[in-house]
């Protein structure tokens, strides 16, 4: 998977789940103040994400450093890496 | 302290007619029923019911998703429902939102739905790594008022009553006596539930579901008849806006009708099985409650499921109390039984038939039961003035309720 094609299945994701307008799914937005979530919200995105990409991460110390979209694309894209760098 | 008179001036209906309390009747004016034939339910194994009255064509997507995330299809209902109370009595947010401002509002249980929703992604492998955070807003005892308080930024109390059958009517009767009291000014009131197997199979396991009419949902249910064979479940809400006279008063409100009297009281006989001595005493404690004698009730909305026992001893209670001369009636079998939102929504149809001074008929009564006490039944639609209604409701855990509600005078 490239890593636009990972942007494209998260912001998809999360419009849907979320109920945002794709239209708004730009990375310097902001999940609290410009995407409207709450912390509720943020324990559903970590469901959202971990289905969409079959990992888990609930427990992952770098999802408390997420404050934007586009930080949720980096942290997931250096995920799938972490993991596809894994010798099966 | 003097009590506080308290009056209704605002009122909202999901049921299996749809939206609003015109649409509920209009519905009970052409003599329709909401019930329909589920074929859905002959893939559960033992249940034998095949209809059920659904609320059809609601959409919640008009509940911003951040108030919706937390609602099953029952606070669904109530949102709604309370949001129409709300507007048909006028009030502004600012006013809703003021503090003295409270919620009454029941169910039987939590979700249903989303409770067996939960549990069946949770035993695919003994995991919640998916429970989503909205599942226990949906479950709790409280969802409903809890969903609707939130959703209209309500700061009083919140009350939770749950007695399955009796919800809506407890609910009212609990949210009239804290305005009584002075302790609010204003309380959204009533119950609403949600359609379930687990409902219909309730009463389905001790032969009291219908199943004889699966093929003629129209026919039943039959509260009275001598071919009632019980309960139809169904779903919806009923909501109403209770108001201390004072400030229903001061803000000029239109008033549709004054709550005179509440009575709930405990059948500790039997867990099930409904006691015409007990339900007589309940409907007594109201008449003092009002402090009216039997002769100052002009119409009595009974709660009349359509059971062979319940119709009985229901029957029992009313010829005991007011004979033969106060007409009667129940609105089940043209809605089905709603549960906890069937006492709120019968509650409602009840002002209407006073405001529009015509008695609904009890749907389906084509011969009366010879084993039912013989009262006066209303058999069609009928001009008629009455000022003074008695609404009974009675539920599975003996907990019986009766509300009194008076045509406003000074």
């Amino acid at each position: 998977m490239t890593n636009l094609e990972i942007i494209g299945r998260i912001d998809r994701s999360i419009a849907e789940e979320f109920e945002i307008d794709m239209e708004e799914m730009k990375p310097e937005k902001t999940l609290f103040q410009d995407l409207g979530l709450d912390s509720l919200d943020i324990v559903d995105l970590v469901i959202v994400l971990e289905t969409a990409f079959g990992f888990k991460i609930r427990e992952e110390e770098g999802i408390r450093k997420i404050r934007t979209l586009g930080d949720i694309h980096s942290f997931v894209i250096q995920k799938k890496d972490e993991l596809e760098s894994i010798p099966r | 302290m003097p009590l506080k008179r308290v009056v209704i001036t605002g009122m909202g209906a999901i049921t299996p007619f749809g939206r609003g309390v015109d649409t509920l009747m209009n519905a009970l004016l052409r003599g329709d029923s909401g019930v329909r034939i589920h074929p859905e339910l002959a893939d559960i194994r033992g249940i034998r019911t095949r209809v059920a009255a659904l609320v059809p064509g609601i959409d919640p997507g008009e509940i911003p998703r951040k108030y919706r995330r937390s609602m099953s299809s029952m606070s669904v209902f109530a949102a709604l429902a309370a949001g129409d109370a709300i507007a048909q009595a006028g009030l502004s947010g600012e006013q809703v939102r003021g503090g003295r401002f409270g919620v009454s509002i029941g169910s039987t249980i939590g979700s249903p739905r989303t409770t067996q929703a939960f549990f069946d992604d949770f035993r695919i492998d003994n995991s919640v790594e998916r429970m989503k955070s909205g599942i226990f807003f949906q479950i709790m005892n409280h969802s409903c008022a809890a969903n609707v308080a939130h959703m209209f930024g309500i700061t009083g109390r919140t009350v939770a009553a749950a007695a399955a059958c009796s919800t809506g009517a407890l609910a009212v009767g609990y949210g009239s006596e804290m305005i009584s009291m002075g302790k609010l000014d204003f309380m959204l009131c009533g119950g609403a539930d949600e359609f379930h197997p687990l409902t219909a199979a309730t009463f389905d396991i001790m032969n009291a579901a219908s199943t004889r009419f699966n093929e003629s949902p129209g026919k039943t249910p039959r509260p009275f008849d001598r071919d009632r064979d019980g309960v139809v479940c169904a779903e919806g809400s009923g909501i109403l806006l209770l108001e201390s006279l004072d400030s229903a008063l001061r803000r000029n409100a239109e008033i549709l009708a004054e709550i005179v009297g509440f009575a709930s009281t405990s059948d500790p006989e039997s867990i099930a099985n409904p006691n015409a001595a007990s339900i007589a005493h309940c409907m007594h404690q109201a008449l003092l409650d009002a402090g009216i004698g039997p002769d100052g009730i002009d119409y009595v909305n009974a709660h009349a499921t359509g059971t062979e026992l319940g119709d009985i001893a229901e029957s029992e209670a009313i010829r005991s109390i007011f004979g033969d001369h106060v007409p009667t009636s129940s609105l089940k079998g043209n809605l089905g039984h709603a549960m906890a939102a069937s006492g709120a929504i019968e509650l409602e149809a009840s002002v209407e038939m006073m405001r529009r001074e015509t008695l609904l008929p009890t749907h389906n009564l084509d011969h009366v039961d010879p084993l039912c006490a013989p009262v006066a039944h209303v058999r069609e639609n009928t001009l008629r003035r009455v000022d003074t209604v008695m609404k009974n409701n009675f539920a599975l855990g003996g907990v019986n309720s009766s509300l009194i509600i008076r045509r406003f005078r000074q």
